[in-house]
């Protein structure tokens, strides 16, 4: 008899959803879906708001990258102002993105992810949770909290406020940096560098005992995209989009912001909030394609920061000669990289004395009616794109996020791990753990993807061919 | 003029003949909030969050259009009159869309302000949510009706001290609406002379300097006294 398992909720994810897994009569997958629950329509009651507000209210779409809307927002507001943002004012940008990416990924390795990492797959549910990893490695588990609340903290010594800044505007930022906040945060960046050199030293005994199942984490042949800047280097606040294809070939290359919708189609599904996005050009089927750290580290020619370029051209060699790499576990590996290349540009930024100049803000009105901003969030390349009136009043609201464009890259991993380790009708939580981690690894933010609020659970359900259900997990 | 006696929060004190509850309260530092209110403008008794109790009285009295009697024994302060104040609040809120968090007043707004003071921690109605529009055709200003309490200040500014006389109201009850220039959008607005007292002494984020964002807008009306003193005193300071 087939069944449907389901795994609802979803745990140590941002956000809200739930597995289904089918099963024919012999207990073969013959199906599997990532359901997003979730549902907030941002991109419907922006409508009739001002594109001025957008940065202060698009940043409420997510508590833990506020930040990524924040610079895609400002962005687009800088393009309907039609008027060149000073560039102390891009300085402070960056360095606010980069900070962001800091706590990001910190908090995804160290915190979501780290209890499957470190304490294993099949370690006791009750242990393998923040409070365990705690219990096991203190060290590390302070360490990885330290690194989060760095990042915070440079993003509230900027906006005032580390969750929901409105610091970014459409034209500038409201604020500058102090020289004794500068030197607060220079201060603390050896500790940061101590501590991501252990995280990669971990990396790589991970890689050792995860090298038996590390392949059934997503490793499929699909595009990646993401920004590189105007020298092929590793970009995430500005540059152009790049695509390139399972072999590395590059499909797209210098495409600007304006570009998006003819690299970009959204798809959609009845049983998800969560649309799917595909590169045009190839079709659904086809154009499937991946964004996030592992796409940004794919589609870049180097890191262009010393200490990031040595781990890249490491990391390269998962891809093979000339290769992308292509496994979604290597997820975790490239955001390490970016943690360490994210704090060797805030130390550059820091050392810049463009930070001293006065000019943060340009004043201008609405000088064109679309405004379209591209930035790289933690998980992805993040697309604001706004129609306003010559008054400055939305007319309509596009939101592309970046957990959405890896939506069907999700969807395949669990399919690819559910085939390799889900056998009969019963639910092991060791096996429904590693399902669940398919999809930890690309680190979604639910909540963003579908502009929803959202808590941080799983559930997966097993159901028959006919729809019975026959066995359940929920996890709050 | 002559001087009456009455008692206030069982206090006796002094007031002139003429003046208002509010006025005699504020003479002799007691303390009743208002919103619609302000210090230079005519009393309206709109907002009734500044309600007393007037022995004699079956109903609480608005304090700002209520004007003093001998040995009239008002209380400023009790369980039903604070009750009733955080109502009002309420109703407020719940009439339109103030969404704080992402407001050009948030931090400087007297609304939000007054509920934390009168602890109004939630709101027990079901919110209206009115679809109404945001005005930015003025080049330096723009409205937002969402956020409008209505207590019409700046009518009144607008009226009785800039005489312009170009912000009014138009429809009845929660259908009102301010408006510029018998309803034409505010950037058409002849009369408008631009001074942007209407802004300075709107109490929330309704009325706002056009590129403002998130808890940006710091009002500051008290440059209102200064014209009057100016004005009515030839009292001229910075």
């Amino acid at each position: 008899m087939s069944k449907t398992i389901t795994i609802e909720p979803v745990t140590r994810i941002e956000g809200h959803a739930k597995i289904s897994i089918m099963l024919d009569d012999s207990g073969r997958v013959v199906d599997s879906r990532f359901h997003v629950t979730e549902f907030r329509g941002f991109e419907k009651f922006c409508v009739g708001r001002s594109f001025w507000e957008m940065p202060g209210i698009t940043a409420r779409i997510c508590g833990i990258c506020p930040v990524s809307h924040l610079m895609a927002s400002s962005k687009a507001g800088d393009m309907i102002l039609g008027v060149r943002t000073p560039a102390p004012a891009v300085a402070l940008r960056r360095l606010m993105n980069y900070a962001q990416l800091v706590q990001s990924h910190a908090l995804s390795f160290f915190l979501l992810s780290g209890p499957d990492l470190i304490l294993g797959m099949d370690a006791d549910p009750l242990q393998r949770n923040m409070a365990g990893l705690i219990a096991a490695n203190p060290d590390l588990a302070r360490a990885g909290i330290r690194m989060r609340a760095f990042g915070q903290q440079l993003i509230r010594m900027l906006g005032d406020r580390s969750v929901h800044p409105s610091w970014a505007v459409p034209g500038g930022v409201r604020k500058s940096l102090g020289s004794d906040q500068r030197d607060q945060v220079l201060k603390q960046l050896p500790e940061m560098h101590a501590t991501i050199n252990i995280a990669l030293d971990l990396m790589k005994d991970i890689h050792d005992s995860f090298s038996t199942e590390i392949d059934a984490y997503g490793e499929f042949p699909s595009l990646f995209m993401g920004l590189v800047g105007e020298d092929g280097g590793l970009e995430h606040y500005d540059g152009k989009l790049r695509v390139i294809d399972a072999e590395g070939k590059i499909l797209e290359d210098g495409a600007a912001p304006e570009d998006y919708q003819r690299l970009i189609a959204e798809g959609e599904q009845k049983w998800s909030y969560l649309k799917f996005p595909y590169y045009r050009p190839l079709g659904p089927e086809q154009g499937m394609y991946r964004v996030g750290p592992l796409a940004r580290l794919n589609v870049c020619d180097f890191a262009g920061t010393p200490k990031a370029d040595r781990e890249l051209r490491q990391f390269r060699h998962y891809g093979g000669q000339g290769k992308p790499v292509s496994g979604s576990f290597y997820y975790h590996h490239a955001r390490l990289i970016e943690i360490l290349h994210a704090l060797e540009r805030i130390e550059e930024i820091l050392g810049d004395d463009i930070l001293i100049d006065h000019h943060i803000r340009s004043q201008a009105g609405v000088n064109q009616n679309i405004g379209i901003g591209i930035s790289e969030a933690p998980r992805g390349t993040l697309f604001h794109h706004y129609r306003v009136d010559d008054n400055g009043i939305l007319e309509d609201v596009n939101l592309i996020i970046a957990t959405g464009q890896n939506n069907l890259a999700m969807n395949r991993t669990v399919r690819q791990l559910a085939e390799r380790f889900i056998r009969g009708d019963k639910l092991d939580q060791g096996l429904l753990n590693r399902v669940e981690h398919g999809i930890r690894v690309y680190d979604p933010c639910l909540s963003c993807s579908t502009h929803e609020a959202g808590r941080m659970p799983l559930q997966v359900q097993l159901f028959s061919a006919r729809g019975e259900l026959l066995d359940e997990v929920k996890r709050c | 003029m002559p001087v009456i006696t009455l008692t206030i929060d069982e206090e006796l004190v002094s007031a002139r003949a003429g003046q208002s509850i509010l006025e005699a309260c504020r003479d002799h530092e007691i303390k009743i909030p208002t919103l619609c209110h302000l210090d230079g403008l005519s009393a309206r008794g709109g907002c009734r969050l500044c309600l007393v109790a007037v022995a004699g009285s079956p109903r609480l009295l608005p304090a700002c259009t209520t004007a003093v009697q001998e040995n009239m024994v008002v209380t400023t302060s009790n369980e039903k009159i604070e009750r009733y104040r955080r109502m009002i609040l309420e109703l407020t809120f719940a009439e339109r869309n103030h969404t704080c968090a992402v407001c050009v007043s948030n931090e400087n707004c007297e609304l939000q302000t007054l509920a934390a003071e009168l602890g109004m921690d939630h709101v027990r109605y079901d919110y209206l949510n009115p679809d109404l529009p945001l005005d930015t055709s003025h080049e330096r200003y723009g409205v937002d009706h969402n956020r409008c309490l209505l207590c019409l200040r700046c009518v009144r500014v607008c009226d009785e001290v800039e005489g312009a006389h170009t912000w009014d109201v138009k429809g009845r009850g929660i259908k009102s609406q301010v408006i510029t220039d018998l309803n034409r959008p505010w950037g058409a607005s002849e009369s408008c002379t631009e001074c942007g007292k209407c802004v300075e002494v709107c109490p929330t984020g309704a009325l706002f300097t056009k590129g403002s964002a998130v808890a940006e807008m710091k009002k500051e009306a008290s440059f209102l006294r200064r014209i009057l003193d100016g004005r009515e005193k030839r009292q001229w300071r910075r």
